[in-house]
């Protein structure tokens, strides 16, 4: 992929990330910070479904613009083509990782199984 | 009259010479690579200039002291050093605006060096030919006569400053990006991008993009503007680089 294009998506991704973010956060303003943080108040936003769509949106962005940005960093730190290829091929299935991980997370506490 | 300029002269304000402690770098990676500075004291008047001390240096005390220099007139950029800690034309630097007794040359950052203060140029020169500085256009007047390319004063505008580019590299020496990245493009050759990118008569705007949108291309460039401040001619490479990226994101076309 050509890196003008990894940067729109660093960037549109970080845009993305911004607003969500921000509705996240109003949203935990509408309740004290300790009641929302309690076990009942979590597992009931993962059960609403818009709000779980949008963490996983959230975790998505956050994701690829997270794992790009640590790939830009080790890239800077040295330079070699295996070494690029394998920050490179590392940063995406760390990216990969950390998605599923999450969307696991996810999927089952709004499908009730935890 | 020739009384009336005598007088004139006599009586002109000639400023005393005062003393400077020059302080050299000196490196030879061929023996140990071990950087060690040599002081001289040195005799200025306000209109010297840092090279002139040097070359005092390398006439009366040591004539080993390793410098490249060519026109003194900030033309030829090759007497490129960091001087009191930052990227300088020596030619172009008067001792007396430096405001110290003690002046500190060495040589540019990011370079090889060769020795004492000359450094190589070949990646910075090499970069340079990767982005294509020259015009490319099938319609030249070489092969067509008849053909005249016309540009309009804004159209030249868009470009003009970053044509003053002398190639004397003291962008590169203080770009942050060049010491960690070695094999970053680097601001002066996006800046000669920049410059024939945004150059009507030219044609070869894609082959150019294609080449600096690469993993150590324009992106790597984290906006610093040390480049833009350093440099004596006036040129802006930030702002080159910012409005490259404005053409690889669509904004500009």
């Amino acid at each position: 992929m050509r890196e003008s294009t990894i940067m729109k998506i660093h960037y549109g991704t970080a845009l993305g990330a911004v607003a969500l973010v921000a509705v996240h956060i109003l949203f935990r303003l509408t309740q004290d910070f300790s009641q929302s943080l309690e076990y009942e108040s979590v597992i009931a936003n993962y059960q609403f479904l818009p709000y779980a769509g949008m963490l996983e949106i959230i975790l998505i962005l956050l994701s690829i613009h997270g794992f790009n940005g640590l790939r830009v960093i080790l890239l800077e730190f040295k330079q070699g083509p295996s070494y690029e290829k394998a920050v490179s091929y590392g940063c995406i299935a760390a990216m990969i990782a950390v998605i599923a991980y999450g969307s696991r997370t996810i999927f089952m506490t709004s499908m009730g199984m935890v | 009259m020739a009384t009336e300029l005598a007088t004139e002269q006599s009586s002109s304000n000639v400023s005393p010479s005062q003393t400077i402690t020059l302080r050299v770098a000196r490196i030879n990676p061929n023996v140990d690579g071990e950087k060690k500075f040599m002081d001289f004291q040195i005799p200025v008047q306000k209109w010297t200039t840092v090279l002139e001390a040097i070359l005092e240096a390398k006439q009366h005390f040591d004539h080993s002291i390793a410098v490249r220099y060519s026109c003194r007139q900030a033309t030829c950029g090759s007497c490129g050093m960091v001087i009191n800690g930052k990227p300088r034309l020596a030619c172009f630097t008067k001792i007396s605006e430096l405001n110290s007794n003690v002046v500190t040359v060495e040589p540019m950052n990011n370079f090889p060096i060769i020795r004492d203060l000359t450094v190589g140029f070949d990646r910075m020169f090499a970069n340079h030919k990767k982005v294509k500085p020259f015009m490319i256009n099938d319609e030249t007047e070489v092969t067509d006569r008849t053909k005249e390319h016309i540009q309009t004063p804004e159209e030249l505008e868009k470009f003009i400053q970053f044509a003053g580019c002398i190639k004397c590299g003291l962008c590169n020496s203080a770009c942050p990006t060049m010491t960690m990245d070695s094999s970053f493009v680097g601001p002066q050759a996006l800046a000669q991008a920049y410059r024939y990118v945004a150059d009507n008569r030219d044609k070869g705007k894609d082959d150019r993009l294609k080449v600096i949108d690469e993993s150590h291309g324009i992106w790597r460039c984290h906006f610093a503007g040390s480049c833009s401040q350093v440099c004596p001619k006036g040129v802006d490479p930030a702002m080159g680089i910012q409005l490259l990226r404005g053409y690889l994101l669509g904004f500009n076309r």
